[in-house]
């Protein structure tokens, strides 16, 4: 046994200190392969989570679904599917030419420097509002101040004011990343700021702008806070009147519009009908599917529209 | 021709190996390295001295800095790169009998951009000894101190150790990073264009402190500037096209070149 | 087209997009203002300090315009600060790991797999969140703690932690591609394995970015409300324990705004909530402000 031991003793000796691991290389070695597990475990449990998650509402949606659940009635959440696209459409209609308008000025015509930095100061003051303070200033400017009802157009403008940053930023970033050629191109062309601005910069600009845009809509989907005092939590339509100026008609954005996550909200803190519970899981369901489609939607439209501007 | 240059013009015979394996550090026998399906480096052959400083010149994109990186396997870092043939160093072979964290502090490492860590001077230097799991304050002084004064900027940094090292200029911070190379106590250190980043005094000085160098370590370095070259370099080798063209004693190799695509580079017609 | 009319188009453009950018800090300036006003008739209308809105233990406004009753907002604002503490102490990590796993050590299966992920997950509506809390976590921790309910402190932040995950995710993985790699080089040069180079110099190197994502994760969870509100369990009572339902300023808006008579003291209490809510996520902006020209002056 001495003998075994002195040899294996003198072996280690004669071998070449080169090929040999101390101590905190195999301890380097071990807490590298540690973290490297944690790190896959960590990033790989989220993605299950999301997973978890996603089937478990749509599992819950498809559960819920009844023959009423999807009606246009006061038993289904129809009109409030009907409120949610109608109110994000208003406020895109609103947000999204004063944004896009924003960035073009802070990029190309803004000096740069204080100018541009009170924007950007705005801007950021803005993004980072929480959206229950835009809701009360919304309830106080466009409801109480004007004095009218809860309506959806109050909740549209009042989404506008949480999508504008987002619009404004994706805009200016996008230009300002622009090549300088592209300006100067155009100019020595005799075309003039406003032409280049136009026909050139903006083309260029299509894709990213429209990914803000989707996102904005995919937040205006699911914007619950902010409409509580504006757009209201109740929705009476009545789908046979179509005179603009009625209550009740779908399209008159003058009325109240509750939308599927302000029926999320209300459901599950009020639950005054007796499906409530349905109610919540169907609309959870949909309001999933519709950024789902919206996120998928954006980046296919901003990869199409852009091919065929730089293909024509 | 004297036993040296026998080695480096890259003797075939296997059987003068053990006679010369004391003087030589690496040796590199038909290396081939792809990134994917692009070959960079073809059939290199080259020993390299001990303690002497070896020289690798050729134009910008020659393979001279992707042969430098397998030195110290630092191209393992890089995505579908693969590699063929074998480097030895001392006898043994790198990529097959060596754990690439012990070649690494063997091998130590000065790269083109001067790269001190955002941290203090001294956490700088006592980064690899204490990767080493070196922990006694008193033993990391004791380095710290030695690997500065090695790289000759001592004097201009013991009173402000705990400061940034991003305060530095240019070539302080080369020095530093020198001196962090030096510490982990390698046998070799590998220098990829260390100068071509620093103004012409800052360089002066650097070259300097690698001529004092070589008593203790064998010095490889990349460079473009065949001056540089002439001015420190004992050995060069001219890499053109991924392949190592020829590889002489400094003086042979620009005076007295074999290959006529060696002649062409260092005339200046091309490079 | 002649000269004339080219001009005449510039001059209208230029107008009305300098129109618009007008807009934008008018709109920011009126959401101010009309924030500082409401918010400050709590304390120049009914009287009340500073201190006993900010410290006061005891919430009984009056909802009439004579006042008299008590403000002291002191539960709301620790419960927003411990839910949204307690859900940064929750996300942070698991966010950094991911931001380090997608950029360091699979970036393939990080743009595959696990930034869409995040992008999802940052989509989900937040009363989507609060619904699935309340019907799975909330049971989830009444059974497991035996609580007469599981609303609770502890809901709220689990909650809110997942919210932020993907703010704070995708914020630090851009900070941490940023990171020059030169730097790592550097590191692995001297013998360093990966986690090393990842702890030792990555993550310092890369702190500033993390920190400000940090931050916007914290304004985000500081803000949110029904979500929040759905979970937290609304109890008016200083929250002493992380299972003890408890009560937060967004929530508190959310849901007595409604009720509350427009002028009196209870409606102006509440705008001093949503004033003091503006104020935290002005200092939120400031304070990333202040971390990136620090990092510039030292770049």
């Amino acid at each position: 046994m001495t003998t075994t031991s002195t040899g294996a003793v003198a072996s280690e000796q004669n071998k070449n200190p080169l090929t040999q691991v101390d101590a905190s290389i195999r301890h380097a070695r071990f807490s590298d392969r540690l973290a490297t597990g944690a790190l896959y475990a960590i990033s790989g449990s989220f993605v299950l989570l999301l997973i978890a998650m996603l089937s478990y509402i749509m599992y819950n949606g498809i559960e819920a679904y009844s023959g009423t659940i999807f009606s246009f009635t006061d038993e289904g959440i129809g009109n409030q599917f009907f409120n949610t696209i109608y109110l994000v459409v208003i406020s895109l209609l609103v947000s999204v030419p004063l944004g896009i308008a924003t960035g073009v000025y802070m990029s190309e015509y803004a000096a740069p420097g204080r100018t541009t930095d009170l924007l950007q100061m705005a801007l950021e003051t803005l993004s980072s509002l929480p959206s229950v303070v835009v809701g009360l200033f919304g309830y106080l400017a466009f409801v109480v101040y004007v004095g009218t009802q809860w309506n959806l157009f109050s909740g549209a403008l009042a989404v506008s004011i949480l999508s504008i940053p987002l619009i404004t930023t994706t805009t200016y970033n996008a230009l300002q990343a622009l090549p300088k050629g592209y300006r100067e191109g155009s100019l020595a062309l005799a075309a003039t700021p406003w032409e280049t601005i136009v026909h050139v910069l903006l083309p260029a600009c299509v894709q990213p702008i429209i990914t803000g845009i989707m996102l904005a809509a995919g937040r205006g989907f699911g914007e619950a806070a902010a409409l509580l005092y504006t757009a209201g939590m109740s929705t009476d339509i009545n789908w046979n009147v179509w005179n603009l100026a009625s209550p009740v008609c779908p399209l008159n954005p003058f009325r109240p519009g509750e939308t599927l996550s302000l029926a999320v909200w209300a459901s599950r803190t009020e639950g005054t009908t007796a499906n409530a519970g349905d109610v919540a899981a169907a609309a959870s369901a949909v309001l999933i599917c519709l950024v789902l489609f919206f996120s998928i939607m954006s980046r296919w439209l901003g990869r199409a529209i852009s091919r065929k501007i730089e293909g024509e | 021709m004297t036993t040296s240059t026998l080695a480096y013009r890259s003797a075939q015979t296997a059987s003068s190996d053990i006679a010369i394996q004391s003087n030589i550090t690496f040796n590199c026998r038909d290396v081939n390295l792809f990134y994917g399906k692009f070959q960079a480096l073809k059939h290199i052959n080259l020993r390299m001295e001990r303690k002497k400083i070896t020289a690798l010149i050729g134009p910008s994109g020659c393979g001279k800095s992707t042969f430098l990186r397998t030195l110290n396997r630092m191209n393992d870092l890089v995505r579908g790169c693969h590699i063929e043939g074998s480097i030895n160093l001392n006898g043994v072979d790198i990529y097959k009998e060596m754990d690439p964290l012990v070649l690494r502090r063997n091998v130590g490492m000065v790269f083109q951009q001067p790269n001190p860590f955002p941290k203090s001077i001294y956490d700088n230097v006592a980064y690899g000894p204490r990767l080493k799991g070196i922990t006694q304050k008193k033993v990391l002084d004791e380095i710290v101190e030695k690997s500065l004064r090695q790289a000759a900027i001592w004097d201009e940094l013991k009173d402000r150790l705990k400061k940034s090292a991003l305060g530095l200029s240019g070539g302080q911070q080369q020095r530093l990073c020198i001196a962090r190379a030096l510490a982990v106590e390698p046998s070799v250190l590998l220098m990829d264009e260390a100068t071509s980043a620093l103004d012409p005094i800052s360089t002066a000085r650097i070259e300097e402190l690698v001529n004092t160098l070589k008593n203790k370590y064998t010095v490889i370095m990349v460079t473009h500037n065949m001056q540089q070259a002439q001015r420190i370099a004992d050995n060069t080798a001219f890499f053109y096209m991924g392949e190592m063209v020829e590889c002489a004693d400094t003086h042979t190799l620009f005076n007295n070149p074999e290959k006529k695509q060696t002649i062409r580079y260092v005339s200046g017609d091309f490079g | 087209m002649s000269r004339n009319i080219k001009w005449r188009r510039e001059f209208t453009g230029r107008g009305l997009v300098s129109l618009c950018g007008m807009a934008i800090v008018i709109l920011t300036l009126a959401i101010s203002v009309f924030l500082l006003v409401r918010g400050s008739e709590t304390f120049v209308t009914f009287g009340h300090s500073l201190s006993e809105f900010l410290f006061g233990m005891t919430w009984k406004p009056a909802d009439d315009m004579a006042g008299g009753g008590k403000v002291g907002a002191a539960l709301f604002i620790a419960g927003s600060i411990i839910t949204s503490m307690v859900a940064l102490l929750i996300a942070v990590p698991f966010s950094v790991a991911t931001a380090i796993f997608i950029t360091k050590i699979s970036p393939e299966l990080g743009r595959k797999v696990i930034r869409p992920a995040v992008e999802i997950f940052a989509g989900i509506p937040s009363v989507v969140y609060g619904w699935v809390g309340l019907v799975v976590l909330v049971p989830w921790i009444q059974e497991l703690f035996h609580l007469p309910q599981g609303q609770s402190i502890l809901a709220a932040s689990v909650v809110l932690s997942v919210m932020i995950y993907p703010t704070i995710t995708s914020i630090s993985a851009d900070a941490i591609e940023s990171v020059n790699p030169k730097f790592l080089e550097g590191a692995y040069g001297l013998g360093a394995t990966r986690w090393q180079v990842i702890y030792s110099v990555l993550i310092p190197a890369a702190k500033r970015g993390i920190l400000t994502a940090i931050i916007l994760g914290l304004s985000r969870a500081f803000g949110e409300a029904l979500a929040v509100a759905m979970v937290i369990g609304k109890m008016k009572a200083f929250p002493t324990s992380l299972l003890a339902p408890a009560h937060c300023l967004t929530a508190a808006i959310a849901s007595d705004m409604g009720g509350a008579m427009d002028g009196g003291e209870l409606n102006a209490a509440l705008w001093s909530m949503a004033l003091f809510l503006f104020i935290m996520s002005f200092l939120f902006i400031v304070a990333i402000r202040l971390i990136g020209r620090k990092g510039q002056a030292n770049a």
